[in-house]
């Protein structure tokens, strides 16, 4: 009983710790770590997390590997193309069946004692079967599946049986998906490669970062630095028009150059200066002026960052992914994106803006990283104390769409995060009390 | 054609004072090094050669390397203001081929970094393509293959 009631009180403290009301949240969600094991199970375990793109999985007997929260699981397309998402666990004595990153299969076999599963997860073969007539039929013991839906080819799965449809979760963060796809100049979307790196900070510190607007020129002034004049100008947008939307369910824009909302309008525009040699080599390749003026305007990458609770960022040009490893350390994903069958000199091009900012040795990452460093070294100052998400909260105005919208510096998407993770925390608090009841009652 | 102990000789010394640099922030000293066509370049597939049609960590022509150059020493960089310091062992310096237009040498390199008082390992290949000049050289080349290249590193505000 005790060890019940102490799950109860974490869970309800945590959500207790974060002041929608006032903006703010309790430092010691950064560093408590039985807070962070119950966020494992109630954020990660229990809502849709991004695991993957479609782009990664293209052909029949493609695979990737990731992560639900603490999970390892195989994203797998099987030999009539539907995807699975699978616990990565032999269901004999537990062995991971598949650590290779991505490839080509026909079968995941364990390595232990040599049981192969099929594409779907199906026990296909297992060496010396007899020895289990009477004990169990192999079709009862696949490799186990999450549930899993997409949009627009992103992949979330979850262990979450009773979820909502993920339609509804996404709910108002879908149209702004429907644009950061455009980027593909005309082409599907296509996952290039990726870069990883971790810091030794709680997962949160990065879910804020991707709606601050607020932090890009300080920490990104070397960045700003050495980018010609007319780009830089682009990159200074405190100022602008842009604004941070609240889109429910924790999830956020932050459009900061709104002229790069859309990517498929405003194509009559001349071509950049810095564009020059990429549209030279379009034209070298019989691309039309048109199709030219597409593909180079969708090389930008679009002027938001999306940010979706809990794990994925549609960031600009590349999706960014979260991983909690610890209280203390977070595993970051920078996924590269192009356009499957564009032009080699479209998806060179992305691939090198790419690597000028992001990743563990691009122009931004690394302030950034050392930036999330300090929050969580200097957040441990102090017996008790706020994070302040205030920013901007008495300037709200209601969007197009109904939102609360706030200034591009605001820390609106903030807020929205900390509003929807104490209700998860609270909620999946309130579902565990009343399990332990009905038990108590029996 | 020098014999091959001659031409090691060379090799080791400019690899080992390349190295020298980079450890003691001689980045200035560092990109004249260089041939105006060259690239660094830090994979983040070991098994790949066709980087320009690949992500990498790092891929510097010219123009990124003055930049990343310009970073690491403008102030205006925070985790470049708090690099402690890196020291880099070189060894095992091989010739691959040697040839009048480029000489092409893997060595194995060790990089270790202090940072907040916290030591970092990055063991690697490093491959270089040389261009032989003027009884020295310049490179047309550097390929750096971090061991755990495909895993998740701490951000690095240095130079491999």
């Amino acid at each position: 009983m005790s060890e019940l009631i102490a799950l109860k009180n974490i869970g309800t403290q945590a959500a207790d710790m974060v002041d929608v009301e006032n903006g703010r949240v309790k430092k010691e969600l950064y560093s408590n770590p039985e807070i962070f094991e119950e966020e494992i199970d109630l954020v990660f375990n229990k809502t849709w997390v991004f695991v993957g793109h479609e782009s990664e999985v293209p052909e029949a007997g493609s695979f990737k590997t990731s992560y639900v929260g603490r999970h390892p699981v195989i994203i797998s397309r099987d030999r009539k193309m539907n995807i699975h998402v699978l616990q990565n666990r032999c269901r004999h004595r537990g062995a991971t069946v598949c650590e290779a990153r991505k490839g080509k299969t026909k079968a995941f076999t364990c390595p232990y004692h040599g049981w192969g599963y099929g594409l779907d997860g199906s026990l296909r073969a297992l060496p010396k079967p007899e020895e289990y007539d009477g004990v169990f039929d192999k079709k009862d013991m696949p490799l186990e599946s999450l549930k899993w839906d997409s949009y627009q080819g992103m992949i979330f799965a979850t262990f979450n049986q009773d979820i909502e449809p993920l339609a509804d979760f996404l709910g108002g963060a879908k149209k702004w998906i429907d644009l950061f796809m455009k980027q593909g100049g005309g082409y599907p979307l296509q996952v290039l490669g990726e870069h990883r790196f971790n810091f030794p900070g709680n997962w949160k510190i990065q879910l804020e970062n991707t709606t601050d607007a607020y932090h890009f020129p300080i920490v990104h002034k070397s960045f700003v630095s050495s980018l010609d004049e007319a780009t830089a100008d682009i990159f200074d947008f405190l100022d602008g028009e842009g604004f941070v939307e609240d889109l429910g369910n924790g999830h956020s824009v932050m459009v900061m150059i709104p002229e790069l909302t859309d990517l498929e309008a405003d194509l009559d525009q001349p071509i950049p200066e810095r564009f020059n040699s990429l549209a030279q080599a379009l034209r070298d390749e019989g691309k039309s002026e048109d199709e030219v003026k597409k593909l180079v305007r969708a090389a930008h990458g679009t002027g938001f960052n999306l940010n979706l609770f809990p794990n994925v960022s549609c960031s600009m040009a590349f999706f960014r992914v979260l991983r909690p490893v610890s209280v203390d350390e977070t595993e970051i994903q920078h996924v590269a994106i192009g356009g499957a069958g564009a032009p080699n000199a479209f998806n060179q091009k992305r691939m090198r803006l790419h690597e000028h900012f992001q990743g563990p040795m691009g122009f931004g990452t690394p302030d950034d990283g050392e930036a999330w460093e300090r929050v969580q070294k200097g957040s441990m100052a102090g017996t008790d104390g706020w994070i302040l998400v205030n920013r901007g909260m008495t300037k709200l105005r209601d969007s197009a769409d109904g939102n609360p919208q706030g200034a591009v510096c605001s820390e609106t998407g903030m807020r929205g995060a900390y509003a929807k993770y104490k209700q998860v925390m609270a909620a999946g608090q309130s579902a565990k009390t009343a399990t332990t009841d009905t038990v108590e009652e029996k | 054609m020098k014999s091959n102990t001659q031409l090691l000789a060379l090799v080791t010394e400019f690899i080992s004072y390349e190295a020298d640099l980079l450890d003691h922030k001689g980045y200035q000293e560092w990109l004249s090094l260089w041939t105006d066509s060259g690239l660094y370049i830090v994979p983040t597939d070991l098994n790949e050669t066709d980087y320009l049609s690949t992500l990498n960590l790092a891929l510097d022509d010219a123009d990124m390397r003055r930049m990343r150059v310009a970073r690491l020493e403008n102030g205006e960089s925070v985790s470049a203001n708090s690099v402690g310091s890196t020291v880099r062992m070189v060894s095992r310096v091989r010739i691959l081929e040697a040839g009048d237009e480029a000489v092409i040498v893997r060595s194995a390199q060790t990089l270790n970094e202090l940072r907040h008082g916290k030591l970092v390992t990055y063991p690697a290949n490093v491959e270089y393509t040389l261009k032989p000049v003027d009884g020295g050289f310049q490179i047309e080349q550097k390929v750096v293959k971090l061991l755990h290249a495909d895993g998740f590193l701490r951000t690095v505000s240095f130079v491999f």
